[in-house]
């Protein structure tokens, strides 16, 4: 074991600090949230030169072959900086699958381009109905002639309205099939909209969308592990990101402490206040841990012991950061719950993180099982 | 960063699991399995078993006789012991009194006491808490007059962990009431033989005796037992405190316990199925499970970064308060585990002698004594509270 960073990541990490604070400041982010795109291509370019679109892929694909310490720590930082760019949807969870499952053609086809900031990618799983079940999948993919065609409803697809490209799940009869979808090809509906937290995320409709026998991505029928697979990793991401909010929140919220004055004094003169704050850098650290660990074990070759790791940390990263979001909020009393200050936008990306790729019940219940195994 | 062990890591867990489980005697495994009581012999002989070994000071470092280990394998050590069923290495030499006198004591001091501490000679307990200073430890009233090539104590300790069994105690003072409350303490080693000390028991609310009430009338100190100087006994008795918190996490004893509360899970019945089918109990273990999977990062995060730094500093507190309250929780399932099984208080099965027959499942007996007795973990040590205005001053400068 070794809690330490390598100098390469260290550099990473104030890299990333100085981009947010310098490019990212708050208002502009503010701004750019209410803009019809909802995010900034020219924040994009910059990823890519900064190489954290290449971040996590393998050099032969144009890649940086970064491990998961490295993505934990980009996700901690844009988690600070409130990034709205779509990095979590297309990097980490759609070219995460692409890296893990794609045939070489696929990998090359993509890999780079994402690398390079030309190409978005979503994946479109979840559907309406089927609430957190990453196995219900009633989108049907018919044989057709030199391929298939889709057809079926997808829910809440994260950066699906940007994405020049849709990974679809959808049932052959032999199983659960992964296709790779222009989002232009004809039948397919994106109504993408704003969410709670200033992100962007689209409902799908495919009514008979014509795909070639290429486009299936991993073995016809054997798509579920791998989906599960990239969601974990996506899931692992969002936690670094998470941890990166509640540190940031918690800096905000001791500073509030110690500048605000109610009778006569500081309001963190008040033990009730402090045994509050310490309550949250504490619930913050205990995340800290667990986010480590979900990183690392994401990149575990056994699934079983990935699954468990993942569901812990989502479980217990949802109850801490909620805590925490929630007392930050309350003790900044009114400032806490207006639009022009960052904490309400902080604790509403935290909520939302919450109720992405499972929430804390469904994965404390996931989690929870695993105990009935002997 | 990497949080998995190390291909040298998981030899060095193998070797502590061959010897800890080849050495520790069985009945003492038995007795800490089962929960029953523990007599000041079972503590002495696995220490010198495991001084033998060379490793009775798993925390100090070698030029003290210490092994100085990683905190990694520390944790991997403490893991080990606690799931083999050892009992627990008393904190009261090894890791309260003997870092002060590595840190402060004279060359004296370190070569008489260290080595009777890790051989199991001698038999430590605290003399901190008053039965007026609790939390507000710089209070403390006992008075040590300074009569040249003696000290003359009188007063009153309190709260003393099996201080019925003690060779010496380490003893704040008071040795000036000029000044702030905390600058006129001294840090006393005190031999329980002395004339003039007298212990009282106080039973706990499990039944037993495991705290005393120490009492001391013109005790006679010679002036060579003064770790340090005079009137800055304060600073050590913080640094001791740091100490003392970072043992208190318990990340090994409690997976122990957390794998004990399952089995009793998977044994207990509900509606004629295993207890740990109900998904109402089986997800509170699942949460404090969360918990725990956290401290043990946690826990070596923080020891790692202190073994760069050489001291505990305020973030052990954090430690303290997670690793107390996970301690609560799972004694308060194992006891609810037991549905109405918890009340029969049958306390003589808590000798190793007793061989009567158990009323309910024979693992029953000391678990709600347990859960009771626990309640004490969040309170000592500094209560949860003042960990907490620990953090809050010296982390987060409020």
């Amino acid at each position: 074991m070794d809690f330490n960073y390598t100098d390469e990541q260290n550099a990473l990490r104030d890299t990333l600090a100085r981009f947010i604070a310098k490019d990212y400041p708050f208002e502009a982010r503010r701004t750019l949230a209410k803009s019809d795109a909802g995010f900034s291509r020219d924040h994009w370019e910059q990823f890519a030169e900064l190489g954290l679109l290449a971040l996590p892929f393998p050099e032969d694909f144009g890649g940086m072959n970064g491990n998961a310490v490295d993505t934990l720590l980009v996700m901690e930082a844009l988690g600070r900086g409130l990034v709205l760019e779509p990095y979590l949807s297309t990097v980490i969870v759609a070219g995460g699958l692409i890296r893990d499952a794609g045939s070489d053609a696929q990998k090359e086809a993509i890999l780079p381009a994402i690398a390079g900031g030309e190409l978005m990618l979503a994946l479109a799983h979840y559907e309406p109905g089927a609430r957190y079940e990453v196995s219900r999948v009633n989108t049907v993919a018919k044989p057709d002639g030199n391929g298939w065609k889709l057809s079926g409803a997808k829910a809440v697809v994260l950066g699906g309205g940007a994405a020049d490209k849709l990974l679809v799940s959808a049932n052959t009869g032999k199983g659960i099939s992964l296709f790779l979808v222009d989002s232009k090809a004809a039948g397919l509906t994106v109504r993408s909209y704003v969410t709670q937290d200033g992100g962007r995320a689209a409902e799908v409709r495919l009514d008979n969308v014509a795909v070639k026998t290429d486009a299936l991505v991993g073995p016809e029928g054997g798509a579920l592990p791998i989906i599960e697979r990239a969601l974990d990793y996506g899931i692992a991401a969002m936690c670094a990101e998470s941890v990166g909010i509640m540190a940031a929140l918690d800096e905000a919220t001791l500073e509030y402490l110690k500048t605000r004055k109610q009778f006569g004094q500081p309001i963190g003169r008040f033990q009730a206040l402090q045994h509050r704050m310490v309550d949250m850098v504490i619930a913050t650290e205990q995340s800290r841990s667990m986010a480590m660990m979900a990183a690392v074990k994401a990149d575990s070759t056994d699934a079983a012991e990935r699954r468990r790791a993942i569901s812990a940390a989502k479980a217990y990263i949802g109850q801490q950061a909620r805590f925490v979001g929630q007392q930050a909020v309350q003790l900044h009393g009114g400032m806490g719950v207006v639009d022009e200050l960052n904490v309400s936008h902080y604790f509403k990306r935290l909520t939302m993180i919450e109720l992405t790729f499972g929430n804390t019940d469904h994965h404390l219940g996931l989690f929870s099982d695993t105990l009935l195994a002997a | 960063m990497d949080l998995n062990y190390t291909p040298e890591e998981q030899a060095f867990r193998a070797e502590v699991r061959a010897f800890v489980t080849g050495h520790l005697p069985a009945d003492i495994s038995a007795k800490v399995k089962s929960g029953k009581r523990l007599h000041k012999d079972d503590f002495v002989r696995w220490q010198k078993v495991l001084h033998a070994k060379g490793w009775g000071a798993t925390m100090w470092p070698t030029k003290f006789g210490g092994t100085g280990w990683s905190a990694v394998q520390q944790h991997i050590f403490e893991e080990e012991c606690a799931d083999a069923g050892a009992p627990l290495q008393l904190p009261f030499g090894l890791k309260m009194v003997a870092p002060v006198i590595q840190a402060f004591g004279n060359q004296g001091q370190k070569d008489y006491f260290l080595p009777r501490i890790v051989d199991g000679t001698d038999w430590w307990c605290q003399g901190y808490s008053e039965p007026g200073s609790g939390s507000d430890l710089a209070s403390l009233k006992t008075r040590a007059e300074n009569k040249g090539d003696h000290y003359v104590v009188n007063g009153q300790k309190t709260w003393n962990t099996l201080g019925q069994y003690a060779d010496w105690i380490f003893c704040l003072v008071r040795t000036s009431s000029e000044g702030r409350a905390q600058e006129g303490i001294s840090f006393l080693l005190i031999d329980m033989d002395t004339p003039g000390i007298t212990v009282r028991s106080i039973i706990m609310n499990d039944g037993e005796h495991e705290i005393n009430e120490v009492w001391f009338e013109d005790v006679k100190v010679p002036v060579e037992n003064l770790v340090g100087e005079e009137n800055k006994g304060w600073t050590y008795a913080k640094f001791l405190l740091g100490h003392e918190r970072t043992g208190i996490a318990g990340v090994g004893r409690s997976k122990a316990q957390l794998k004990h509360l399952k089995d009793i899970a998977r044994k207990e019945t509900s509606g004629g199925r295993p207890l740990i089918e109900d998904a109402r109990f089986r997800d509170r273990i699942a949460q404090v499970e969360l918990e725990l999977m956290a401290l043990e990062i946690t826990n070596m995060r923080v020891l790692s970064a202190e073994k760069e730094k050489k001291a505990p500093g305020p973030e052990a507190s954090i430690l303290k308060i997670k690793g107390s309250e996970i301690q609560q929780t799972i004694a308060e399932l194992q006891m609810h585990a037991l549905g109405h099984y918890a009340l029969p208080w049958l306390q003589e099965a808590l000798d190793p002698a007793w061989h009567g027959v158990p009323v309910g499942a024979d693992y029953a007996a000391p678990l709600s004594g347990h859960y009771f007795n626990y309640r004490k973990t969040t309170i000592y040590g500094g209560s949860n509270e003042i960990q907490k205005n620990i953090i809050a001053q010296m982390i987060l400068g409020l």
